[in-house]
């Protein structure tokens, strides 16, 4: 039986509630937005703190220039916008004003992800995750819940240098109650021998399911809510592949560049193992209800359960280096899907 | 000390060799924009902007930003002469380890107020910083300079809606409108014109000055300080390769550096 978790309200509604309380903590925490806020619930700092709120319009470019200006003297700015918006309309910008400079600006998404449903591929960000990691010295995270998502907000202006973190549309299901989640770090919500699924995002909450039904079939996997991109806990990482031997990646974004890509490389370099992704493929999705679009674009715990099984096998069957001059012709590669 | 409009004539004199020297120095460049903009970045850095070398994290201080990061040797030469940093290191522009970056770079030197050189950016940030002053009760302005193909990129015009609307009177930019970009003339490529026109349309207060004319160039830089409710525009009309006769108005100097003769040819036009 997989466990039923309560519903909680939306990361994107942590972050509002969580930047309420960083304004009356600190008179350097300002906000800048593009026309969004009612969406990206920065709306409510807004009317807090109006001389600190700056909503520049339907323009993201300046948004993040802006950002960095501010950030330049002294404040601690938190920018938001839809995920797309603000890192596909705002990256010269993230570069130039922001991570080039090592400006101490905060870069809030909401909307991450194909979950944000009806609206369709234009405003579905499968991309913004890969594009922040690789912007020199940001911190990048993405929170599971809203407990989780409220505290890495606090982190983040407490942290000195560019974060990114990517908040969602639909309510998720509450994970945690609270606690402390610090960047480079991971969380093991399971233990278990046979594989690790890690995940981050909405996607822990399917994994926890998803453990439910291995342990059902009596395989037992150890689950990692890694809400920390980059850094990597390449600790954790490293240690369930040496202890699990088999891995099963699960992230609401593209499967290239992603989490996906990171755990991948990390493990490359240091304590290989078979590696499933569970993500969007090479591809944009559609218009259609969340759940609709995450079953179709298989991005839940079932999809999790046949990439564990489909690890597992590759687990079992290790490949071994072909003999000088004879192919193993009956071998499938085992990236060949 | 404030200069005299005579003694910056002549400071600019120095910073025209320098930037000269320099690109020859280093091999590539931009020498041509580096000479349009030299009258006007000598006039702010000599005469107009509130700043102290030696405190350059003076909270107080007037924020300047070339947007147009290409032109950074002639902003290195005024921060050298302005006592930043030692003018005996403006011949290591571009090269491993120098402070002196292809293109501005905070990293290495943290008076500069913003890094810069993917066209566009410097007006957004001075934006940012603009407010930021306003949050913190200080005078100080912000005064940023942008070229006129530069004002292509659409976030310029982003940023001048915003500031426009916002009434950002602690602001001043400058075009250095010198009608060359990279591949051809700005009007055989996206005339602007008029570009006054658009930034007043944009309830920008705008002054338009022959920007090689130091007694205008003051006069104008100063009268915006006084401006209130709106930000001030200065498209200030220049010439690419100003003071080298075989420079002045070519589009092949925007980012070529000069051979050695050439540059002992336009060191001698140049004067002393």
């Amino acid at each position: 039986m997989v466990r039923e978790l309560p519903m909680g309200p939306a990361t994107r509604e942590a972050y509002g509630a969580a930047l309420v309380e960083l304004g009356k903590s600190n008179p350097n925490v300002v906000v800048v937005d593009a026309d969004l806020s009612k969406s990206t619930y920065t709306t409510k700092f807004g009317k807090e703190f109006p001389d600190r709120f700056f909503n520049v319009g339907i323009a993201e470019a300046n948004m993040v220039g802006i950002a960095g200006g501010l950030a330049h003297s002294g404040k601690i700015p938190f920018c938001s916008s839809f995920a797309c918006f603000l890192i596909d309309k705002g990256y010269d910008q993230l570069r130039i004003a922001v991570a080039y400079p090592r400006e101490n600006v905060k870069v809030v998404s909401s909307h991450g992800g194909i979950s944000i449903g009806e609206d369709g591929p234009s405003q579905q960000s499968i991309e913004d995750v890969a594009l922040a990691v690789t912007l020199p010295g940001f911190v990048v995270c993405v929170p599971s819940d809203a407990a989780q998502a409220r505290d890495l907000v606090k982190r983040a202006a407490d942290h000195k240098g560019p974060v990114y973190i990517r908040t969602g549309r639909p309510k998720v299901p509450t994970i945690y109650t609270g606690g402390e989640f610090p960047f480079g770090k991971s969380r093991q919500l399971e233990d278990g021998k046979d594989l690790t699924i890690v995940a981050n995002g909405l996607m822990v909450a399917e994994a926890l399911k998803a453990h439910d039904a291995l342990k059902d079939d009596g395989i037992t996997a150890r689950v990692i809510d890694s809400y920390c991109v980059k850094p990597l806990d390449a600790e954790a990482i490293e240690r369930a592949s040496r202890e699990t031997g088999a891995l099963v990646v699960a992230e609401e974004h593209s499967r290239i560049g992603g989490l996906g890509s990171i755990v991948a490389q990390c493990l490359a370099a240091t304590t290989p193992a078979p590696l499933e992704q569970v993500a969007v493929d090479d591809t944009y999705a559609e218009s259609g209800t969340p759940q609709q679009l995450l079953e179709k674009y298989g991005l839940t715990w079932k999809h999790i359960v046949a990439a564990a099984r489909k690890v597992l096998g590759r687990k079992a069957r290790p490949s071994t280096p072909p003999t000088a001059g004879k192919a193993e012709e009956n071998e499938p590669h085992p990236f060949e899907v | 000390m404030p200069l005299t409009v005579d003694e910056l004539k002549a400071k600019a004199v120095q910073v025209r060799r320098d930037s000269i020297e320099m690109i020859t120095a280093a091999g590539s460049g931009h020498p041509g924009g580096s000479l349009s903009e030299t009258d006007l970045l000598v006039a702010l850095w000599f005469r107009v902007l509130r700043h102290d070398s030696k405190n350059p994290q003076w909270a107080a201080r007037d924020r300047f930003i070339l947007s147009k990061g290409h032109g950074c040797p002639a902003l290195y030469s005024c921060m050298a002469h302005a006592g930043y940093f030692d003018p005996a290191i403006l011949p290591t522009l571009r090269k491993l380890g120098s402070p002196l970056q292809g293109h501005p770079d905070r990293r290495f030197i943290p008076a500069l107020e913003a890094s810069t050189g993917s066209l566009g950016n410097g007006l957004s940030i001075g934006i940012g910083i603009a407010h930021a002053l306003k949050l913190d009760k200080t005078d100080a302005r912000v005064w940023v300079m942008v070229g006129d193909g530069e004002c292509q990129e659409g976030q310029v015009w982003e940023a001048a809606m915003y500031a426009g609307a916002h009434g950002l009177d602690n602001l001043t930019l400058i075009v250095d409108y010198n009608k060359k970009q990279l591949d051809d003339m700005v009007k055989h490529i996206l005339p602007m014109d008029p570009l006054g026109g658009k930034f007043a349309a944009m309830n920008w207060n705008v002054m338009e000055i022959d920007g090689h004319n130091m007694q205008l160039v003051v006069e104008a830089l100063e009268e915006s300080r006084k401006v209130k409710g709106r930000p001030t525009c200065i498209v200030a009309h220049t010439i690419t390769g100003k003071g080298v006769s075989f420079m002045e108005n070519d589009p092949k100097w925007h980012g070529v550096a000069p051979t050695k003769e050439e540059c002992a040819k336009a060191l001698a036009e140049i004067g002393a």
